[in-house]
């Protein structure tokens, strides 16, 4: 068998295996799309709901014997605030039920209402003193089991001891529904508002809010030090043992699971330095040392990546070392940098055992308005309210992982045009 | 080129450098107005010698070229004369090298200034990833020679000048230089080293990644060059040493083998290495 022969006897079985691994990783692509789809199709599915709210409509009465008058017939301003306005709210869904006569029934005719429309309610008379002697029409927000029950969520078909919205609550909802009193808007409250026992009520602002306060400390912390430790290691370090060691460790250091640095920050930022608990200064500096690993691995490739040409070229015109580095290496280097800066930003946004450790899993009403306030950060947020057990709180964690999901997306297209924008060719 | 087959001197045969440790190099290593002076020097790179006791001067205003096969530590030695080996932890210079009579490796030597005095041009065009202008302007802005605006245009137009480029960039000048074509872009590196007006330009192999037309050009531009500055050129081309230097210096493992005028070198060798490589018998 000549040369020719043996070749020809094997290309059918070489082919045949090259369109094998051809499929086995288009199969792996596929499998891989299947899971992101339907992690992605369970996560909107459940959440999209949650960005609306149900709304009721009262017709309210203000008499102005409801409010403090002083000589002249006119309301004392300070009483707009301390009216019962509870009571006015009751009176007006007394009016729009008159059959509730039985007390067990009127408590559960009062709850249809969020526990919070009062304050709405409130806010908008002390707005707007004018309405007072009026009846006005006024959409209040609903309780989160009449919200679950008018989205569809919950259906009057299970047996009523198996749900939490009792049956004359239904018919109620339908009665008000019929009216057109029922209505579905856009849920402002959830971008606006911190976390709440009552899910109607809450919002991920507090949450959005120390995620913001916590990354822009890890930020600030991580990317210098890391950029300036691999400039050192890369560029002026000898190469001994020293700095093998050194390495070793970076290297084992971005392999340790992040819940050891929780433990690390708790230990020596809150109980040795005793910074407050809870707090996103301290997250933020936890979530530095669990980034730094990253980036000082991913500037150290990128500096390495530089053509020594350049460098030669520097040092050849008469540029000592450091001027070297931030003339010429550094810039070039900077695409590179920057990607695993984000890259490691982006694992830490979504970070949430060191943070669990270190206090930020407390439950917090209040906006943060600073690094220094008690916050709890959004994947927190999630992991709370996963763990809440009313049923309005469930598409409200799938929304919080939407608006996190986002927030990455948006990271990483941020990554892309930096790339695109600072990378340059030699 | 004239490889003449009737030697005038006597072959050397039987001085094996690699065997004998008392080799001396053949030839006159020494010039009258020296710009830099080796003496002595000796290169390792961690355990492994990679000079062995080479002396040679480079005279002023004169082209040294330095040929030999791969590997014979040419550029090694070249690298020595501007302390480019500095960048390299494991490698280690003994022997003295002066330039003006100041050893070049002494504890308390400015290495930014001697770079500034020893120019470097290198095998691959390696300019920045920059402006043309910028590229020249970078060591004088670097050194602080220029005064003024003004002052550092004209220090960029006299350098591309001397480099004979200005016509080609003229109107391109803040485009970047790595835009330029391969031979443009040696020239616009050889205008960035005078730019800063070195006593002494290093070249290593300058033409190596060029077509021929542009080693034309660069060839013409050395001798130009020489006029005003001492260079010092490694090359693997024999043609191009006979055209451009007056001294020839020929390395062989890391020895210094034979150094005369160039003619002498390429016409009359003296030793058995050096005309078997000029004759192409091996390299």
């Amino acid at each position: 068998m000549n040369t020719l022969e043996t070749i020809n006897a094997g290309i059918e079985k070489r082919y045949k295996r090259e369109k094998r691994f051809r499929l086995y990783g288009q199969i792996s692509i596929a499998t891989g799309i299947l899971f992101l789809f339907f992690l992605l199709g369970t996560t909107v599915l459940n959440g999209i709901s949650a960005f609306q709210q149900t709304y009721i409509a009262l017709e309210i009465v203000l008499d102005t014997d409801q409010f403090d008058t002083d000589e002249d017939g006119d309301i004392r301003p300070e009483s707009l605030a301390t009216a019962n306005y509870n009571g006015i709210i009751r009176e007006s869904l007394k009016a729009r039920f008159p059959d509730v006569k039985k007390r067990k029934d009127k408590k559960a005719l009062y709850s249809i209402l969020s526990s919070g429309a009062v304050y709405d309610f409130r806010d908008t008379v002390v707005k707007n003193p004018q309405m007072i002697g009026t009846t006005q029409t006024i959409w209040l927000l609903a309780d989160d089991e009449v919200d679950m029950y008018v989205k569809g969520k919950i259906s009057a078909d299970i047996p009523e001891k198996n749900r939490r919205i009792k049956d004359n609550t239904i018919a109620w909802v339908e009665q008000l529904r019929a009216d057109k009193d029922v209505e579905k808007r856009f849920n402002s409250i959830f971008f606006s508002a911190g976390d709440s026992r009552e899910p109607e009520q809450s919002g991920i602002r507090g949450a959005i809010m120390g995620s913001f306060y916590t990354i822009v400390v890890a930020m600030l912390l991580s990317f210098p030090i890391g950029v300036a430790a691999a400039i050192y290691l890369e560029e002026f370090a000898p190469r001994n043992r020293l700095t093998g060691l050194i390495e070793v460790n970076i290297n084992n250091l971005a392999a340790v699971p992040s819940i050891i640095f929780g433990l690390l920050g708790l230990a020596i930022f809150i109980n040795y330095f005793g910074l407050p608990r809870s707090i996103p200064l301290v997250g933020g500096m936890v979530l530095a040392l669990m980034t730094l690993p990253t980036i000082i691995i991913s500037s150290r490739a990128a500096l390495a990546a530089v053509p020594p040409s350049i460098r030669e070229a520097a040092l050849g015109v008469g540029a000592s070392q450091i001027q070297t580095v931030l003339h010429h290496t550094m810039p070039l280097a900077l695409p590179g940098m920057l990607t695993g800066t984000i890259i490691g930003l982006a694992r830490a946004l979504g970070e949430t055992a060191p943070l669990l450790v270190i206090g930020m899993v407390a439950f917090i009403v209040d906006i943060p308005g600073s690094p220094l306030e008690p916050s709890t950060a959004l994947p927190v947020q999630v992991y709370l309210w996963a763990d809440s057990p009313e049923r309005a709180f469930v598409e409200r964690t799938s929304a919080a992982i939407m608006v996190l999901l986002m927030f990455l997306v948006a990271i990483n297209g941020l990554i892309v045009i930096l790339r695109n924008k600072l990378e340059r060719r030699w | 080129m004239n490889t003449a087959t009737s030697y005038d001197k006597q072959i050397i045969e039987n001085d094996d450098p690699m065997e004998n440790p008392d080799f001396k190099t053949v030839g006159t290593t020494t010039v009258s107005d020296p710009a830099m002076t080796c003496r002595g020097v000796n290169v390792f790179y961690a355990d492994k010698q990679a000079i062995f006791d080479v002396s040679i001067d480079v005279g002023k205003n004169e082209v040294l070229s330095m040929i030999g096969p791969s590997g014979c530590g040419k550029s090694t030695l070249l690298r020595c004369l501007n302390r480019m080996n500095d960048t390299i932890d494991i490698c280690k210079v003994e022997g003295e090298i002066k330039l003006e009579g100041e050893n070049i490796y002494e504890q308390n030597l400015d290495v930014v200034l001697l770079r500034a005095r020893v120019g470097m041009v290198f095998q691959k065009p390696n300019p920045f990833p920059k402006s043309v202008y910028d590229n020249v302007a970078y060591g004088v802005n670097l050194h602080g020679l220029a005064t003024d605006k003004a002052h550092l245009d004209e220090l960029v137009e006299k350098s591309l000048t001397n480099a004979g480029l200005w016509n080609e960039v003229k109107d391109r000048l803040h485009q970047p230089g790595t835009g330029l074509s391969g031979g443009q872009q040696q020239r616009l590196c050889i205008a960035r080293a005078i730019a800063i007006s070195p006593e002494i330009i290093l070249m290593d192999e300058p033409c190596s990644a060029l077509d021929p037309i542009a080693t034309a050009k660069i060839e013409e531009l050395i001798d130009e060059l020489s006029k005003q500055y001492s260079i010092c050129i490694v090359t693997h081309s024999m043609q191009q040493a006979a055209r451009v230097s007056q001294r020839t210096a020929y390395f062989h493992l890391g020895k210094l083998i034979e150094v005369g005028p160039t003619d002498d070198i390429f016409t009359n060798p003296v030793h058995k290495l050096t005309e078997g490589y000029i004759t192409g018998r091996f390299g």
